[in-house]
């Protein structure tokens, strides 16, 4: 055993707390060391190489960094010990860092510590053994999970590159919330002029399978092979006899709030969600047609010149494999009936902003006429009340919705445009636009526009001889003021969605307390979930715009086609093992494992075991720990190699 | 002022008048608060520049025409020079100090600022440079406060800041020709 012992200064953020040569000198007494060096930054190149040297001229087996956590570094350093022709199994990583230098301020103290993690790295890495990866195919297919802006933009990246796309969808349309957008922020282009297009394109791409009104049923597997089930719901309608006239959708008695229109106006049980749907193909809500409640009506039926009504139709599920798996599942406005005090649901005249989008666009209920819902009057004094339900803790919401800003100073903009004549007061806290021509945006809706800034929540609103008053604070001036308007917009924060959550169970990716998907690191692996080849983008991971979207939905498509490029992929050894032998079949391994990686496995006696499929195993070591008669070893953590570091541990250190 | 604010019924007509002496947008200021933060008097006043500003864009009128911040500003331009949207504060306060005496606001009536800039204006009119000394003592006199400042008289003229005759340009009849024809233009003077 000959054990080389790496300490790093790491700049002075170890050095400064830990007396590094102290640990080098003790780690030379401990048996099987053969050198104990210190290194400015073992991570840079004259580190690396000095590690490097000394493993070909000392012919070192085992090697001990004492650095940073290895979630930075280990990889790096199993690299160097690979080039210098080692198994990069070999390595134990002690974090001096983060769990030391950074967290202690008594130098004699920090230093113990650190002799004592050394102590069990070198005690482990005596008996740290060679392992070797396996390699296992990849499935060149992706699924894309959400069909809203982001998630046809990923399809249609990947696709473009030559490879199978299937996008699920889980409304009857793809276009998500941007469908319902009139004009987008910052250049004022029309949402459905940009969107429709890509719409149909991704619908009709030869490489591209659009699965709507389907949902994920169940997944399994792991990056490369993921098994998923997608239920196709019941549409009622034959989606290859439809020519998608529409003539049922006029002749429906039945009326049920419009989700496109926000509630604005009414559609029939049977309805295509709005004119550029994409497939143009009605669908038939089971929660209010006649036919299905009361087997009355039918008219439909009647009407239909293809015979496409099926009233009989019934869910399909399919399954399908692939290889990498995008989630764009979107966000919902968050519940802003929470605030009372804004007299929502009481007056008519206080709606919500993605109302007023419905409102403000030519496709719209009211044709783009700007009208008061309450006595259809054209509004004089506008007041939009931004961050409603955005950095307001006490009602769960304490981060920034990113997007009503922009979109505020957007209406002021479309506001004065359709009403020269009208007022537009924006009630705001601060305003972020930082993004590119963002706050040059804002700006103009000041400048050239004229919409009045007043900057303070508002508290409460109350109808006055039919007009709401806003009783609010300028800030600015240190005043309470109080507004006259007709029309009040709510500028609603963004969450993420229950449907979400309930995705990410099936994923078993992470999410957080909002509903957001988490990403891996916030900063350097944004796009990639907590699971190996699952992939994330839109506003499904944080509150987020159009340009953002995209650009992160590209993104993730550039990470999938990376994953893909790859005939086979490598797996990590760091897998959990069963000891045939010792294992009774009791299958609590089989309970705990979060990645369904433990099978039964039948002998040939009769006896059932578990066995270990490797590449599920995400390597996390609950199998190993449930198991009662210690049959399951997590490699590279075997229950030996843990001992072994307890023990040194458990010794007197005599230095201190 | 303490009581609540209506903000769309206030004076639109005042607004416009503003913008339209001073030449400047006063939806151009975005309420950043350098114009206070370098203001010599900021500390002295009742309300700061920036809230001057605030105001005049949501149409405030009495209180900022009866605000002593427009008769103690000293246009030293300080706000103007820094001002990021480039917002010519100074200019603002020029166009208030016209207003208030204009509409009889009882406030612009006692300040003694506007008789200084008459005598101001005297002096350059009769020697086309600013007699200071002169200028000074008809304002001391005129204010019945003859010996206001006096202590600084001393260390003004022995370090040559003040001269006790006036000087004149050579063209001092030109000069009389372009007070004539601003004349008509001001009606402060």
């Amino acid at each position: 055993m000959k054990i080389g012992v790496f300490i790093c200064h790491c700049g002075n953020n170890i050095s400064a707390t830990v007396d590094v040569e102290q640990v080098a000198q003790h780690a030379l007494t401990l048996p099987g060391v053969v050198c104990a060096h210190t290194i400015p930054h073992a991570c840079s190149e004259p580190g690396q190489q000095l590690i490097k040297k000394n493993i070909q001229e000392k012919g070192l087996n085992r090697i001990v960094i004492g650095a940073c956590s290895p979630r930075v570094h280990e990889a790096t350093f199993k690299r160097v010990l690979a080039q210098a022709g080692l198994n990069p199994y070999l390595l134990e990583f002690a974090n001096l860092r983060e769990q030391c230098s950074w967290v202690h301020e008594d130098r004699q103290l920090a230093t113990g510590k650190a002799i004592d993690l050394i102590d069990m790295a070198v005690n482990k890495a005596a008996r740290l053994e060679p392992l070797t990866s396996s390699k296992v195919d990849v499935n060149k297919r992706t699924l894309v999970i959400g069909g809203g802006i982001a998630g046809i933009q990923a399809a249609l990246d990947i696709a473009d590159s030559g490879h199978e796309v299937a996008l699920v969808e889980k409304t009857p349309t793809i276009g998500g919330n941007m469908a319902r957008m009139d004009k987008v922020f910052p250049t004022l282009d029309c949402s459905a002029c940009i969107l429709t297009p890509k719409m149909v394109e991704v619908a009709s791409h030869p490489n591209v399978t659009l699965y709507t009104y389907s949902e994920v049923e169940q997944v399994s597997g792991f990056v490369g092979n993921f098994k998923v089930k997608i239920r196709k719901k019941a549409r009622l309608v034959d989606m290859e006899k439809c020519t998608g006239c529409g003539s049922c959708t006029l002749k429906c008695p039945v009326k049920a709030p419009s989700e496109f229109n926000m509630g604005l106006d009414n559609r029939g049980a049977i309805y295509i969600p709005f004119p550029q749907a994409v497939p143009h193909i009605p669908v038939i809500d089971k929660t209010v047609c006649s036919y299905i409640l009361k087997k009355k009506c039918g008219l439909c039926q009647k009407i239909c010149p293809t015979g496409a009504i099926a009233f009989e139709q019934q869910d399909e599920l399919t399954e399908e494999e692939f290889g990498a798996i995008i989630v764009a599942t979107g966000y919902e406005l968050m519940d802003w009936t929470v605030y009372g005090e804004y007299g929502y649901g009481k007056y008519k005249d206080v709606i919500t902003s993605m109302q007023y989008e419905r409102i403000l666009s030519s496709s719209g209920p009211t044709g783009g006429h700007i009208k008061r819902l309450s006595d259809g009057r054209e509004p004089e004094v506008v007041a939009i009340i931004a961050c409603v339900g955005s950095r307001d803790a006490a009602r769960g919401r304490p981060y920034c919705s990113s997007v009503c800003c922009m979109y505020s100073a957007k209406y002021a903009m479309l506001t004065r445009e359709h009403l020269p004549n009208a007022q537009v007061y924006i009630f705001y806290m601060d305003i972020r636009a930082c993004s590119k021509m963002y706050e040059e945006f804002v700006q103009r809706a000041q400048e050239k526009y004229g919409a009045n800034y007043v900057r303070g929540r508002v508290s409460k609103i109350f109808e006055r001889n039919g007009r709401m008053v806003l009783q609010g604070a300028d800030t600015l001036l240190g005043q309470s003021v109080e507004l006259e308007a007709d029309l009040v917009v709510l500028a609603v924060g963004i969450t993420g969605t229950q449907s979400t959550i309930e995705l990410a169970k099936k994923l078993n990716i992470s999410h957080d307390e909002y509903g957001f998907l988490t990403e891996n690191h916030p900063k350097l692996r944004p796009v990639e979930s907590s699971t190996a080849g699952i992939f994330i983008a839109g506003a499904c991971q944080s509150p987020k715009d159009i340009p953002l979207s995209v650009a992160q939905a590209s993104s993730a498509a550039s990470k999938v086609l990376g994953l893909i490029s790859h005939d086979k992929l490598e797996t990590s050894p760091l897998v959990a093992e069963v000891t045939i032998l010792k294992c009774v079949g009791c299958f609590r391994c089989l309970s705990v494992c979060p990645f369904s990686a433990i099978e039964e496995q039948v002998l040939r006696d009769g006896t059932k075991v578990a066995q270990v499929n490797p590449a599920l195993c995400q390597g996390c070591g609950l199998c190993s720990a449930t198991c009662p008669p210690a049959a399951i070893a997590l490699r590279g953590f075997t229950d030996d190699q843990l001992i072994s570091q307890m023990e040194s541990l458990c010794q007197l250190n005599p230095e201190l | 002022m303490n009581r609540t604010l209506k903000l769309n019924q206030l004076d639109d007509q005042f607004i416009k008048q503003i913008e339209q002496t001073s030449g400047q947008k006063l939806n151009d200021c975005y309420q950043c608060g350098k114009c206070t933060a370098g203001c010599p008097i900021a500390h002295s006043t009742d309300l700061p520049p920036h809230k001057i500003i605030r105001m005049l864009q949501l149409g405030i009128k009495d209180q900022v025409l009866s605000s002593p911040t427009i008769w103690l500003c000293l246009s030293c331009v300080t706000c103007t020079a820094r001002c990021p949207k480039g917002v010519d504060l100074a200019c603002i306060m020029d166009s208030l100090r016209e207003l208030a005496i204009k509409e009889g606001v009882p406030q612009a009536q006692k300040q003694p600022i506007k008789l200084f800039e008459k005598l101001f204006l005297d002096a350059i009119k009769r020697h086309g440079r600013l007699y200071e000394m002169g200028t000074l003592a008809r304002f001391n006199l005129l204010t019945l406060k003859p010996f206001q400042d006096m202590e600084l008289l001393l260390p003004l003229l022995k370090r040559g800041k003040l001269k006790l005759t006036p000087e004149s340009i050579k063209d001092v009849e030109k000069l009389a020709q372009i007070f004539a024809s601003s004349a008509s233009d001001s009606e402060v003077h």
